[in-house]
């Protein structure tokens, strides 16, 4: 098996490997061959030049055979024994690759010696009662915050697409005044409500109120934390579904319309699931950056994740440690929340993509189950685009 | 009102898009079962023309009347009122519409496609819509592929599914917006079939396209468009071959 090959091959080689679209037939002097030859090309067989092969390449040596100018030339050049291919090297993929290992290296030998990071402490705290309620109060907040947000936000984006001036630019400046605050300042103020308004009610406007709570009561620093991240996060997501709705094309609401359908039923039915596969990864995002962002609740006293952690290490001292829990529960339920998103990507796909994605799983069956499936895969440079034409 | 008037009745119809007038005061009638080929240059106002029918477009004067009602208003003595959305819904399902690019729903399968108008506006009941379906598929000969989704079939078949979901709410007019404009040559025959069935079989249809020889074998009139006006209208033999008008003559001699 000759794998290393001598120069004029190497100089061969990107010519027949990259030849990916089959135009001009797997040869070098491509158009011109192609063109004498009276589709030569078609009739090598495709694998020819991409094939993981065992024969050495050409039977000619490169500068004495025809360049296609002959009568088959460059037919000649490639045909008769089946020919290697030689890989591109990538040196400084290999110098990369070492300095990562060697980054790596040092920060797991750091982690493990350094005495420190007392992960005696790390396993003691990881599932106490106080950890995990303040896990549950994290995910909690998430959860609420989230769903206040995706509901107003839809209708925010829906009131901002309606022809009415009115209505359009007061969810204009919703939007204005709730992405341009920080969100811990909207946490705060909805804890200080009651300084505003002592006694909240409600009823006809200017008129008698029906029910009636003090202020203190009615937000606690929990409601403060949800009103301050939910109606926040509402204003990012209106933008983000008044993208998925714009992203949908006008033909569609027009074919819906002509059908029959109300805007309404035209909206449910044809432009909002569309829209989802515009809305479902930013609102992904949001998800996992909710859950990290419900950490500010902690300046509120409200015991979610990391305030529950505090509570801890302002007693011991170890605040090292303690932030670990919180670290390590925080990349635990992100990555959960990942792979949630991954497949709710793939329901949403349905009918924009010709073949869905592999999940995971199937791409960790395909790779250490049949072998037929790896030559496909490792000859990807040039035999996949031909197939798909096909 | 009266059904022997003819289906479709067209009058005075102007329309603009900011200033550029677009409709200058067009008349057409369309008979019951007739088939109209409208033929002419881009930007002569077809489309606006089927747009304004559906009420997609509003009209700006004139008016436009579908099985003898008026299209997006009601008369009550001296005045037009304005339709609410509801009642437009209910008065487009009378009227079907194929449009140049498709736009089949592509988040579901062929037969969805289908049932959708039945099922929404007409609250028929799913497998009662789904036999009609099937046998609307049969009829532009895609039975076989009620599964799929729009994106796994061929431009010509889509057009098709396309023309079974506008059939399947039983309008009583077909508009066609240049239905094989945006297709493949090779996949524009098996449309121009599925068309000329729909002919056959009694369907009235206003048929906006580029095709001459599909109008001068199967339109009752044809119709030649030019400025935002009909400019001429008759037999397909009558305008195709005999043009009255020059700017008739000379779109014709440009396309044939």
């Amino acid at each position: 098996m000759l794998r290393r090959a001598d120069p004029r091959l190497l100089q061969a080689a990107p010519d027949a490997g990259y030849d990916g679209d089959g135009a001009g037939g797997p040869t070098g002097g491509g158009i011109a061959a192609a063109g004498t030859r009276g589709g030569s090309g078609e009739d090598e067989p495709p694998s020819a030049p991409a094939g993981i092969v065992t024969e050495p390449f050409a039977a000619q040596p490169l500068a004495t055979g025809p360049t296609g100018t002959g009568p088959g030339g460059a037919a000649e050049l490639i045909g008769g024994e089946p020919a290697t291919v030689v890989r591109l090297r990538h040196p400084w993929r290999w110098v990369a690759g070492a300095l990562v290992a060697l980054l790596v290296a040092m920060l797991v030998r750091s982690l493990a010696t350094n005495p420190r990071f007392d992960w005696s402490v790390v396993r003691e705290n990881f599932t106490t009662h106080a950890t995990l309620m303040g896990l549950w109060v994290t995910i909690e907040l998430t959860v609420i915050s989230m769903a206040i947000g995706i509901i107003l936000g839809t209708v925010l984006a829906v009131l901002r697409l309606s022809p009415n001036p009115l209505v359009s630019s007061a969810s204009w400046v919703y939007v204005w005044v709730f992405r341009g605050t920080p969100v811990i300042v909207q946490i705060l103020f909805w804890n200080f409500v009651a300084a505003l308004y002592p006694t909240l009610s409600i009823g006809i406007p200017f008129g008698p109120s029906f029910v009636q709570g003090n202020a203190n009561t009615v937000v606690t620093p929990f409601v403060a934390a949800i009103l301050g991240l939910g109606l926040n996060e509402a204003a990012y997501m209106a933008e983000i579904v008044r993208a998925g709705i714009l992203s949908v094309p006008e033909g569609q609401s027009e074919a819906a319309l002509s059908l029959g359908l109300t805007r309404l039923q035209t909206m449910r039915t044809i432009v909002l699931p569309q829209a989802m596969r515009v809305i479902v990864p930013p609102t992904g995002n949001e998800v996992i950056s909710m859950l990290k962002t419900s950490s500010l609740a902690s300046v509120i006293a409200v015991t979610e994740l990391l305030y529950s952690v505090q509570i801890v290490y302002s007693r011991t001292f170890q605040q090292i440690p303690l932030l670990l829990v919180a670290v390590i529960w925080y990349l635990i339920v992100t990555t959960i929340l990942n792979v949630g998103q991954y497949y709710l990507e793939r329901r949403f796909a349905r009918g924009s993509a010709r073949s869905l994605p592999l999940t995971p799983w199937q791409r960790l069956r395909r790779l250490v189950g049949t072998n037929h499936a790896r030559p496909a895969m490792a000859g990807a440079a040039s035999p996949a685009p031909r197939s798909d034409r096909r | 009102m009266s059904a022997a008037g003819p289906m479709l009745q067209i009058r005075e119809l102007h329309k603009s898009f900011g200033r550029t007038e677009i409709l200058k005061g067009l008349d057409l009638d369309v008979d019951r079962g007739a088939v109209v080929c409208i033929l002419g240059p881009s930007g002569s106002g077809k489309s606006t023309l089927l747009r304004c029918v559906n009420r997609l477009e509003t009209v700006d004067a004139g008016w436009i009347s579908v099985d003898g009602e008026l299209v997006g208003y009601r008369r009550r003595g001296n005045r037009l009122y304005e339709l609410p959305d509801k009642e437009v819904a209910r008065a487009r399902a009378n009227v079907g519409m194929v449009f140049q690019h498709l736009h089949l729903f592509p988040h579901m399968t062929a037969l969805d496609n289908v049932t959708l108008g039945p099922t929404l506006v007409h609250k028929e009941s799913k497998p009662v819509a789904e036999d009609h379906a099937r046998e609307l598929l049969g009829r532009v000969g895609l039975a076989d592929r009620a599964s799929a989704f729009p994106n796994e079939l061929s431009g010509g078949q889509q057009q098709r599914i396309a023309i079974a979901r506008a059939l399947a709410m039983r309008p009583s007019l077909i508009l066609f917006d240049e239905p094989t404009s945006a297709l493949d040559p090779e996949l524009v025959g098996e449309v121009l079939e599925a068309m000329r069935n729909l002919a056959n079989s009694g369907m009235t249809m206003v048929v906006v396209t580029h095709e001459v020889a599909f109008a001068r074998e199967v339109a009752d009139t044809v119709a030649f468009m030019d400025g935002g006006v009909i400019v001429e209208a008759g037999p397909p033999r009558q305008v195709l071959e005999h043009p009255q008008h020059r700017r008739t003559g000379e779109f014709l001699s440009k396309v044939l």
